[in-house]
């Protein structure tokens, strides 16, 4: 029972699927490139965002279809996106920590 | 099939029904999160803090000699390597397809491509290669790095930046090695559909290295400090 049920999360996307994957990873990393030589957005409050939504973006994809955990068990995404979760927000915290980045309220005395 | 007989053809099923190495991979891809992130967290608290140059976004002029010390990080250069790497992904999951399909009938009217596609071996040696040649081009950024005056010593920037990317070309140069083993045993005895996971094993540590990459050429270099 329990075999046959590791056995039914064992579907992989196809070529198809890979070479669009390839190519949006392509074209996101091309975009990320491109924006980095227009000094206007460097400039502008979106870019810095910008760049991490891309790159999360990217990171998600990656997982999802070439790690193959959008079609695992649930318990691999767990033991992944548990302790990435944890490294994500320790990373957030020794920010704060260390005055990189700051929540600014508005309005205050 | 029993217990035993899976222990018999090698698998190694726990009480959740799945194979402890794929659990032991995952843990292991978690924790290397966490190693990770810690690395990236000193770079970023570190960012702007050094006190003499090179810098990775701007000039530097060394007061005591006049010397102008250019931005030291090179945009086309990286761009390249981690589209090598990105690359390498692409090959590592078609190696995995390739040994999960072995033995299937090709259908009617395949072609060169198609043929291509069922050759573990081939995709095998265009990840090994494209995971040496990212290797090549950090050797290249580290050796031109020295050459301009920044050593792991100099300042805060290449203490931190050295630590992070030679830890991330050290995993890398792990995976080359590990898929290297694999080349050596489809050339011994070739790889079978029965050999996927230790295939898939070797594809999720490799993919993990690449994600490390986005992350790392996102926050080292395409944001300014």
């Amino acid at each position: 029972m329990s075999q046959d049920n590791a056995h039914a999360e064992h579907y992989h996307p196809t070529w198809k699927e890979y070479k669009w994957v390839a190519l949006i990873l392509f074209l996101i990393t091309v975009v990320e490139v491109w924006v980095y030589y227009i000094p206007e957005l460097v400039a502008s409050k979106a870019f810095v965002p910008g760049l991490l939504i891309m790159s999360a973006v990217k990171f998600a994809i990656v997982v999802m279809y070439y790690m193959h955990l959008k079609y695992d068990h649930k318990l691999f995404r767990s033991l992944f996106v548990g302790p990435l979760l944890v490294a994500i927000l320790t990373l957030l915290g020794l920010l704060f920590l260390f005055s990189k980045i700051a929540i600014r309220l508005s309005g205050g005395g | 099939m029993s217990a035993s007989a899976d222990a018999a053809h090698g698998h190694h099923y726990t009480t959740t029904g799945l194979d402890n190495r794929k659990i032991a991979i995952w843990a292991f891809i978690g924790s290397e999160c966490m190693l990770f992130a810690s690395l990236i967290s000193t770079y970023l608290i570190y960012k702007g803090k050094s006190i003499v140059g090179p810098f990775p976004h701007t000039p530097w002029t060394d007061p005591s000699s006049g010397k102008v010390f250019p931005a030291i990080l090179n945009i086309p250069v990286t761009s390249a390597s981690t589209f090598v790497l990105l690359m390498s992904s692409l090959a590592m999951v078609l190696a995995l397809s390739a040994v999960e399909n072995r033995g299937k009938p090709l259908p009617p009217g395949a072609g060169a491509w198609d043929k291509a596609l069922t050759s573990s071996k081939l995709w095998l040696w265009m990840t090994c290669l494209l995971g040496a040649g990212f290797l090549a081009f950090q050797a290249y950024e580290f050796t031109s790095f020295v050459h301009e005056g920044l050593t792991i010593r100099r300042n805060l920037f290449g203490s931190s930046f050295f630590t992070l990317t030679g830890f991330h070309g050290a995993h890398v140069t792990a995976g080359v090695i590990w898929l290297g083993s694999l080349l050596a045993i489809d050339y011994k005895r070739g790889l079978q559909p029965s050999d996927a996971l230790a295939v898939d094993l070797a594809a999720l540590y490799w993919h993990f290295v690449d994600v490390v990459w986005i992350a790392i050429f996102t926050l080292l270099y395409l944001i300014p400090g």
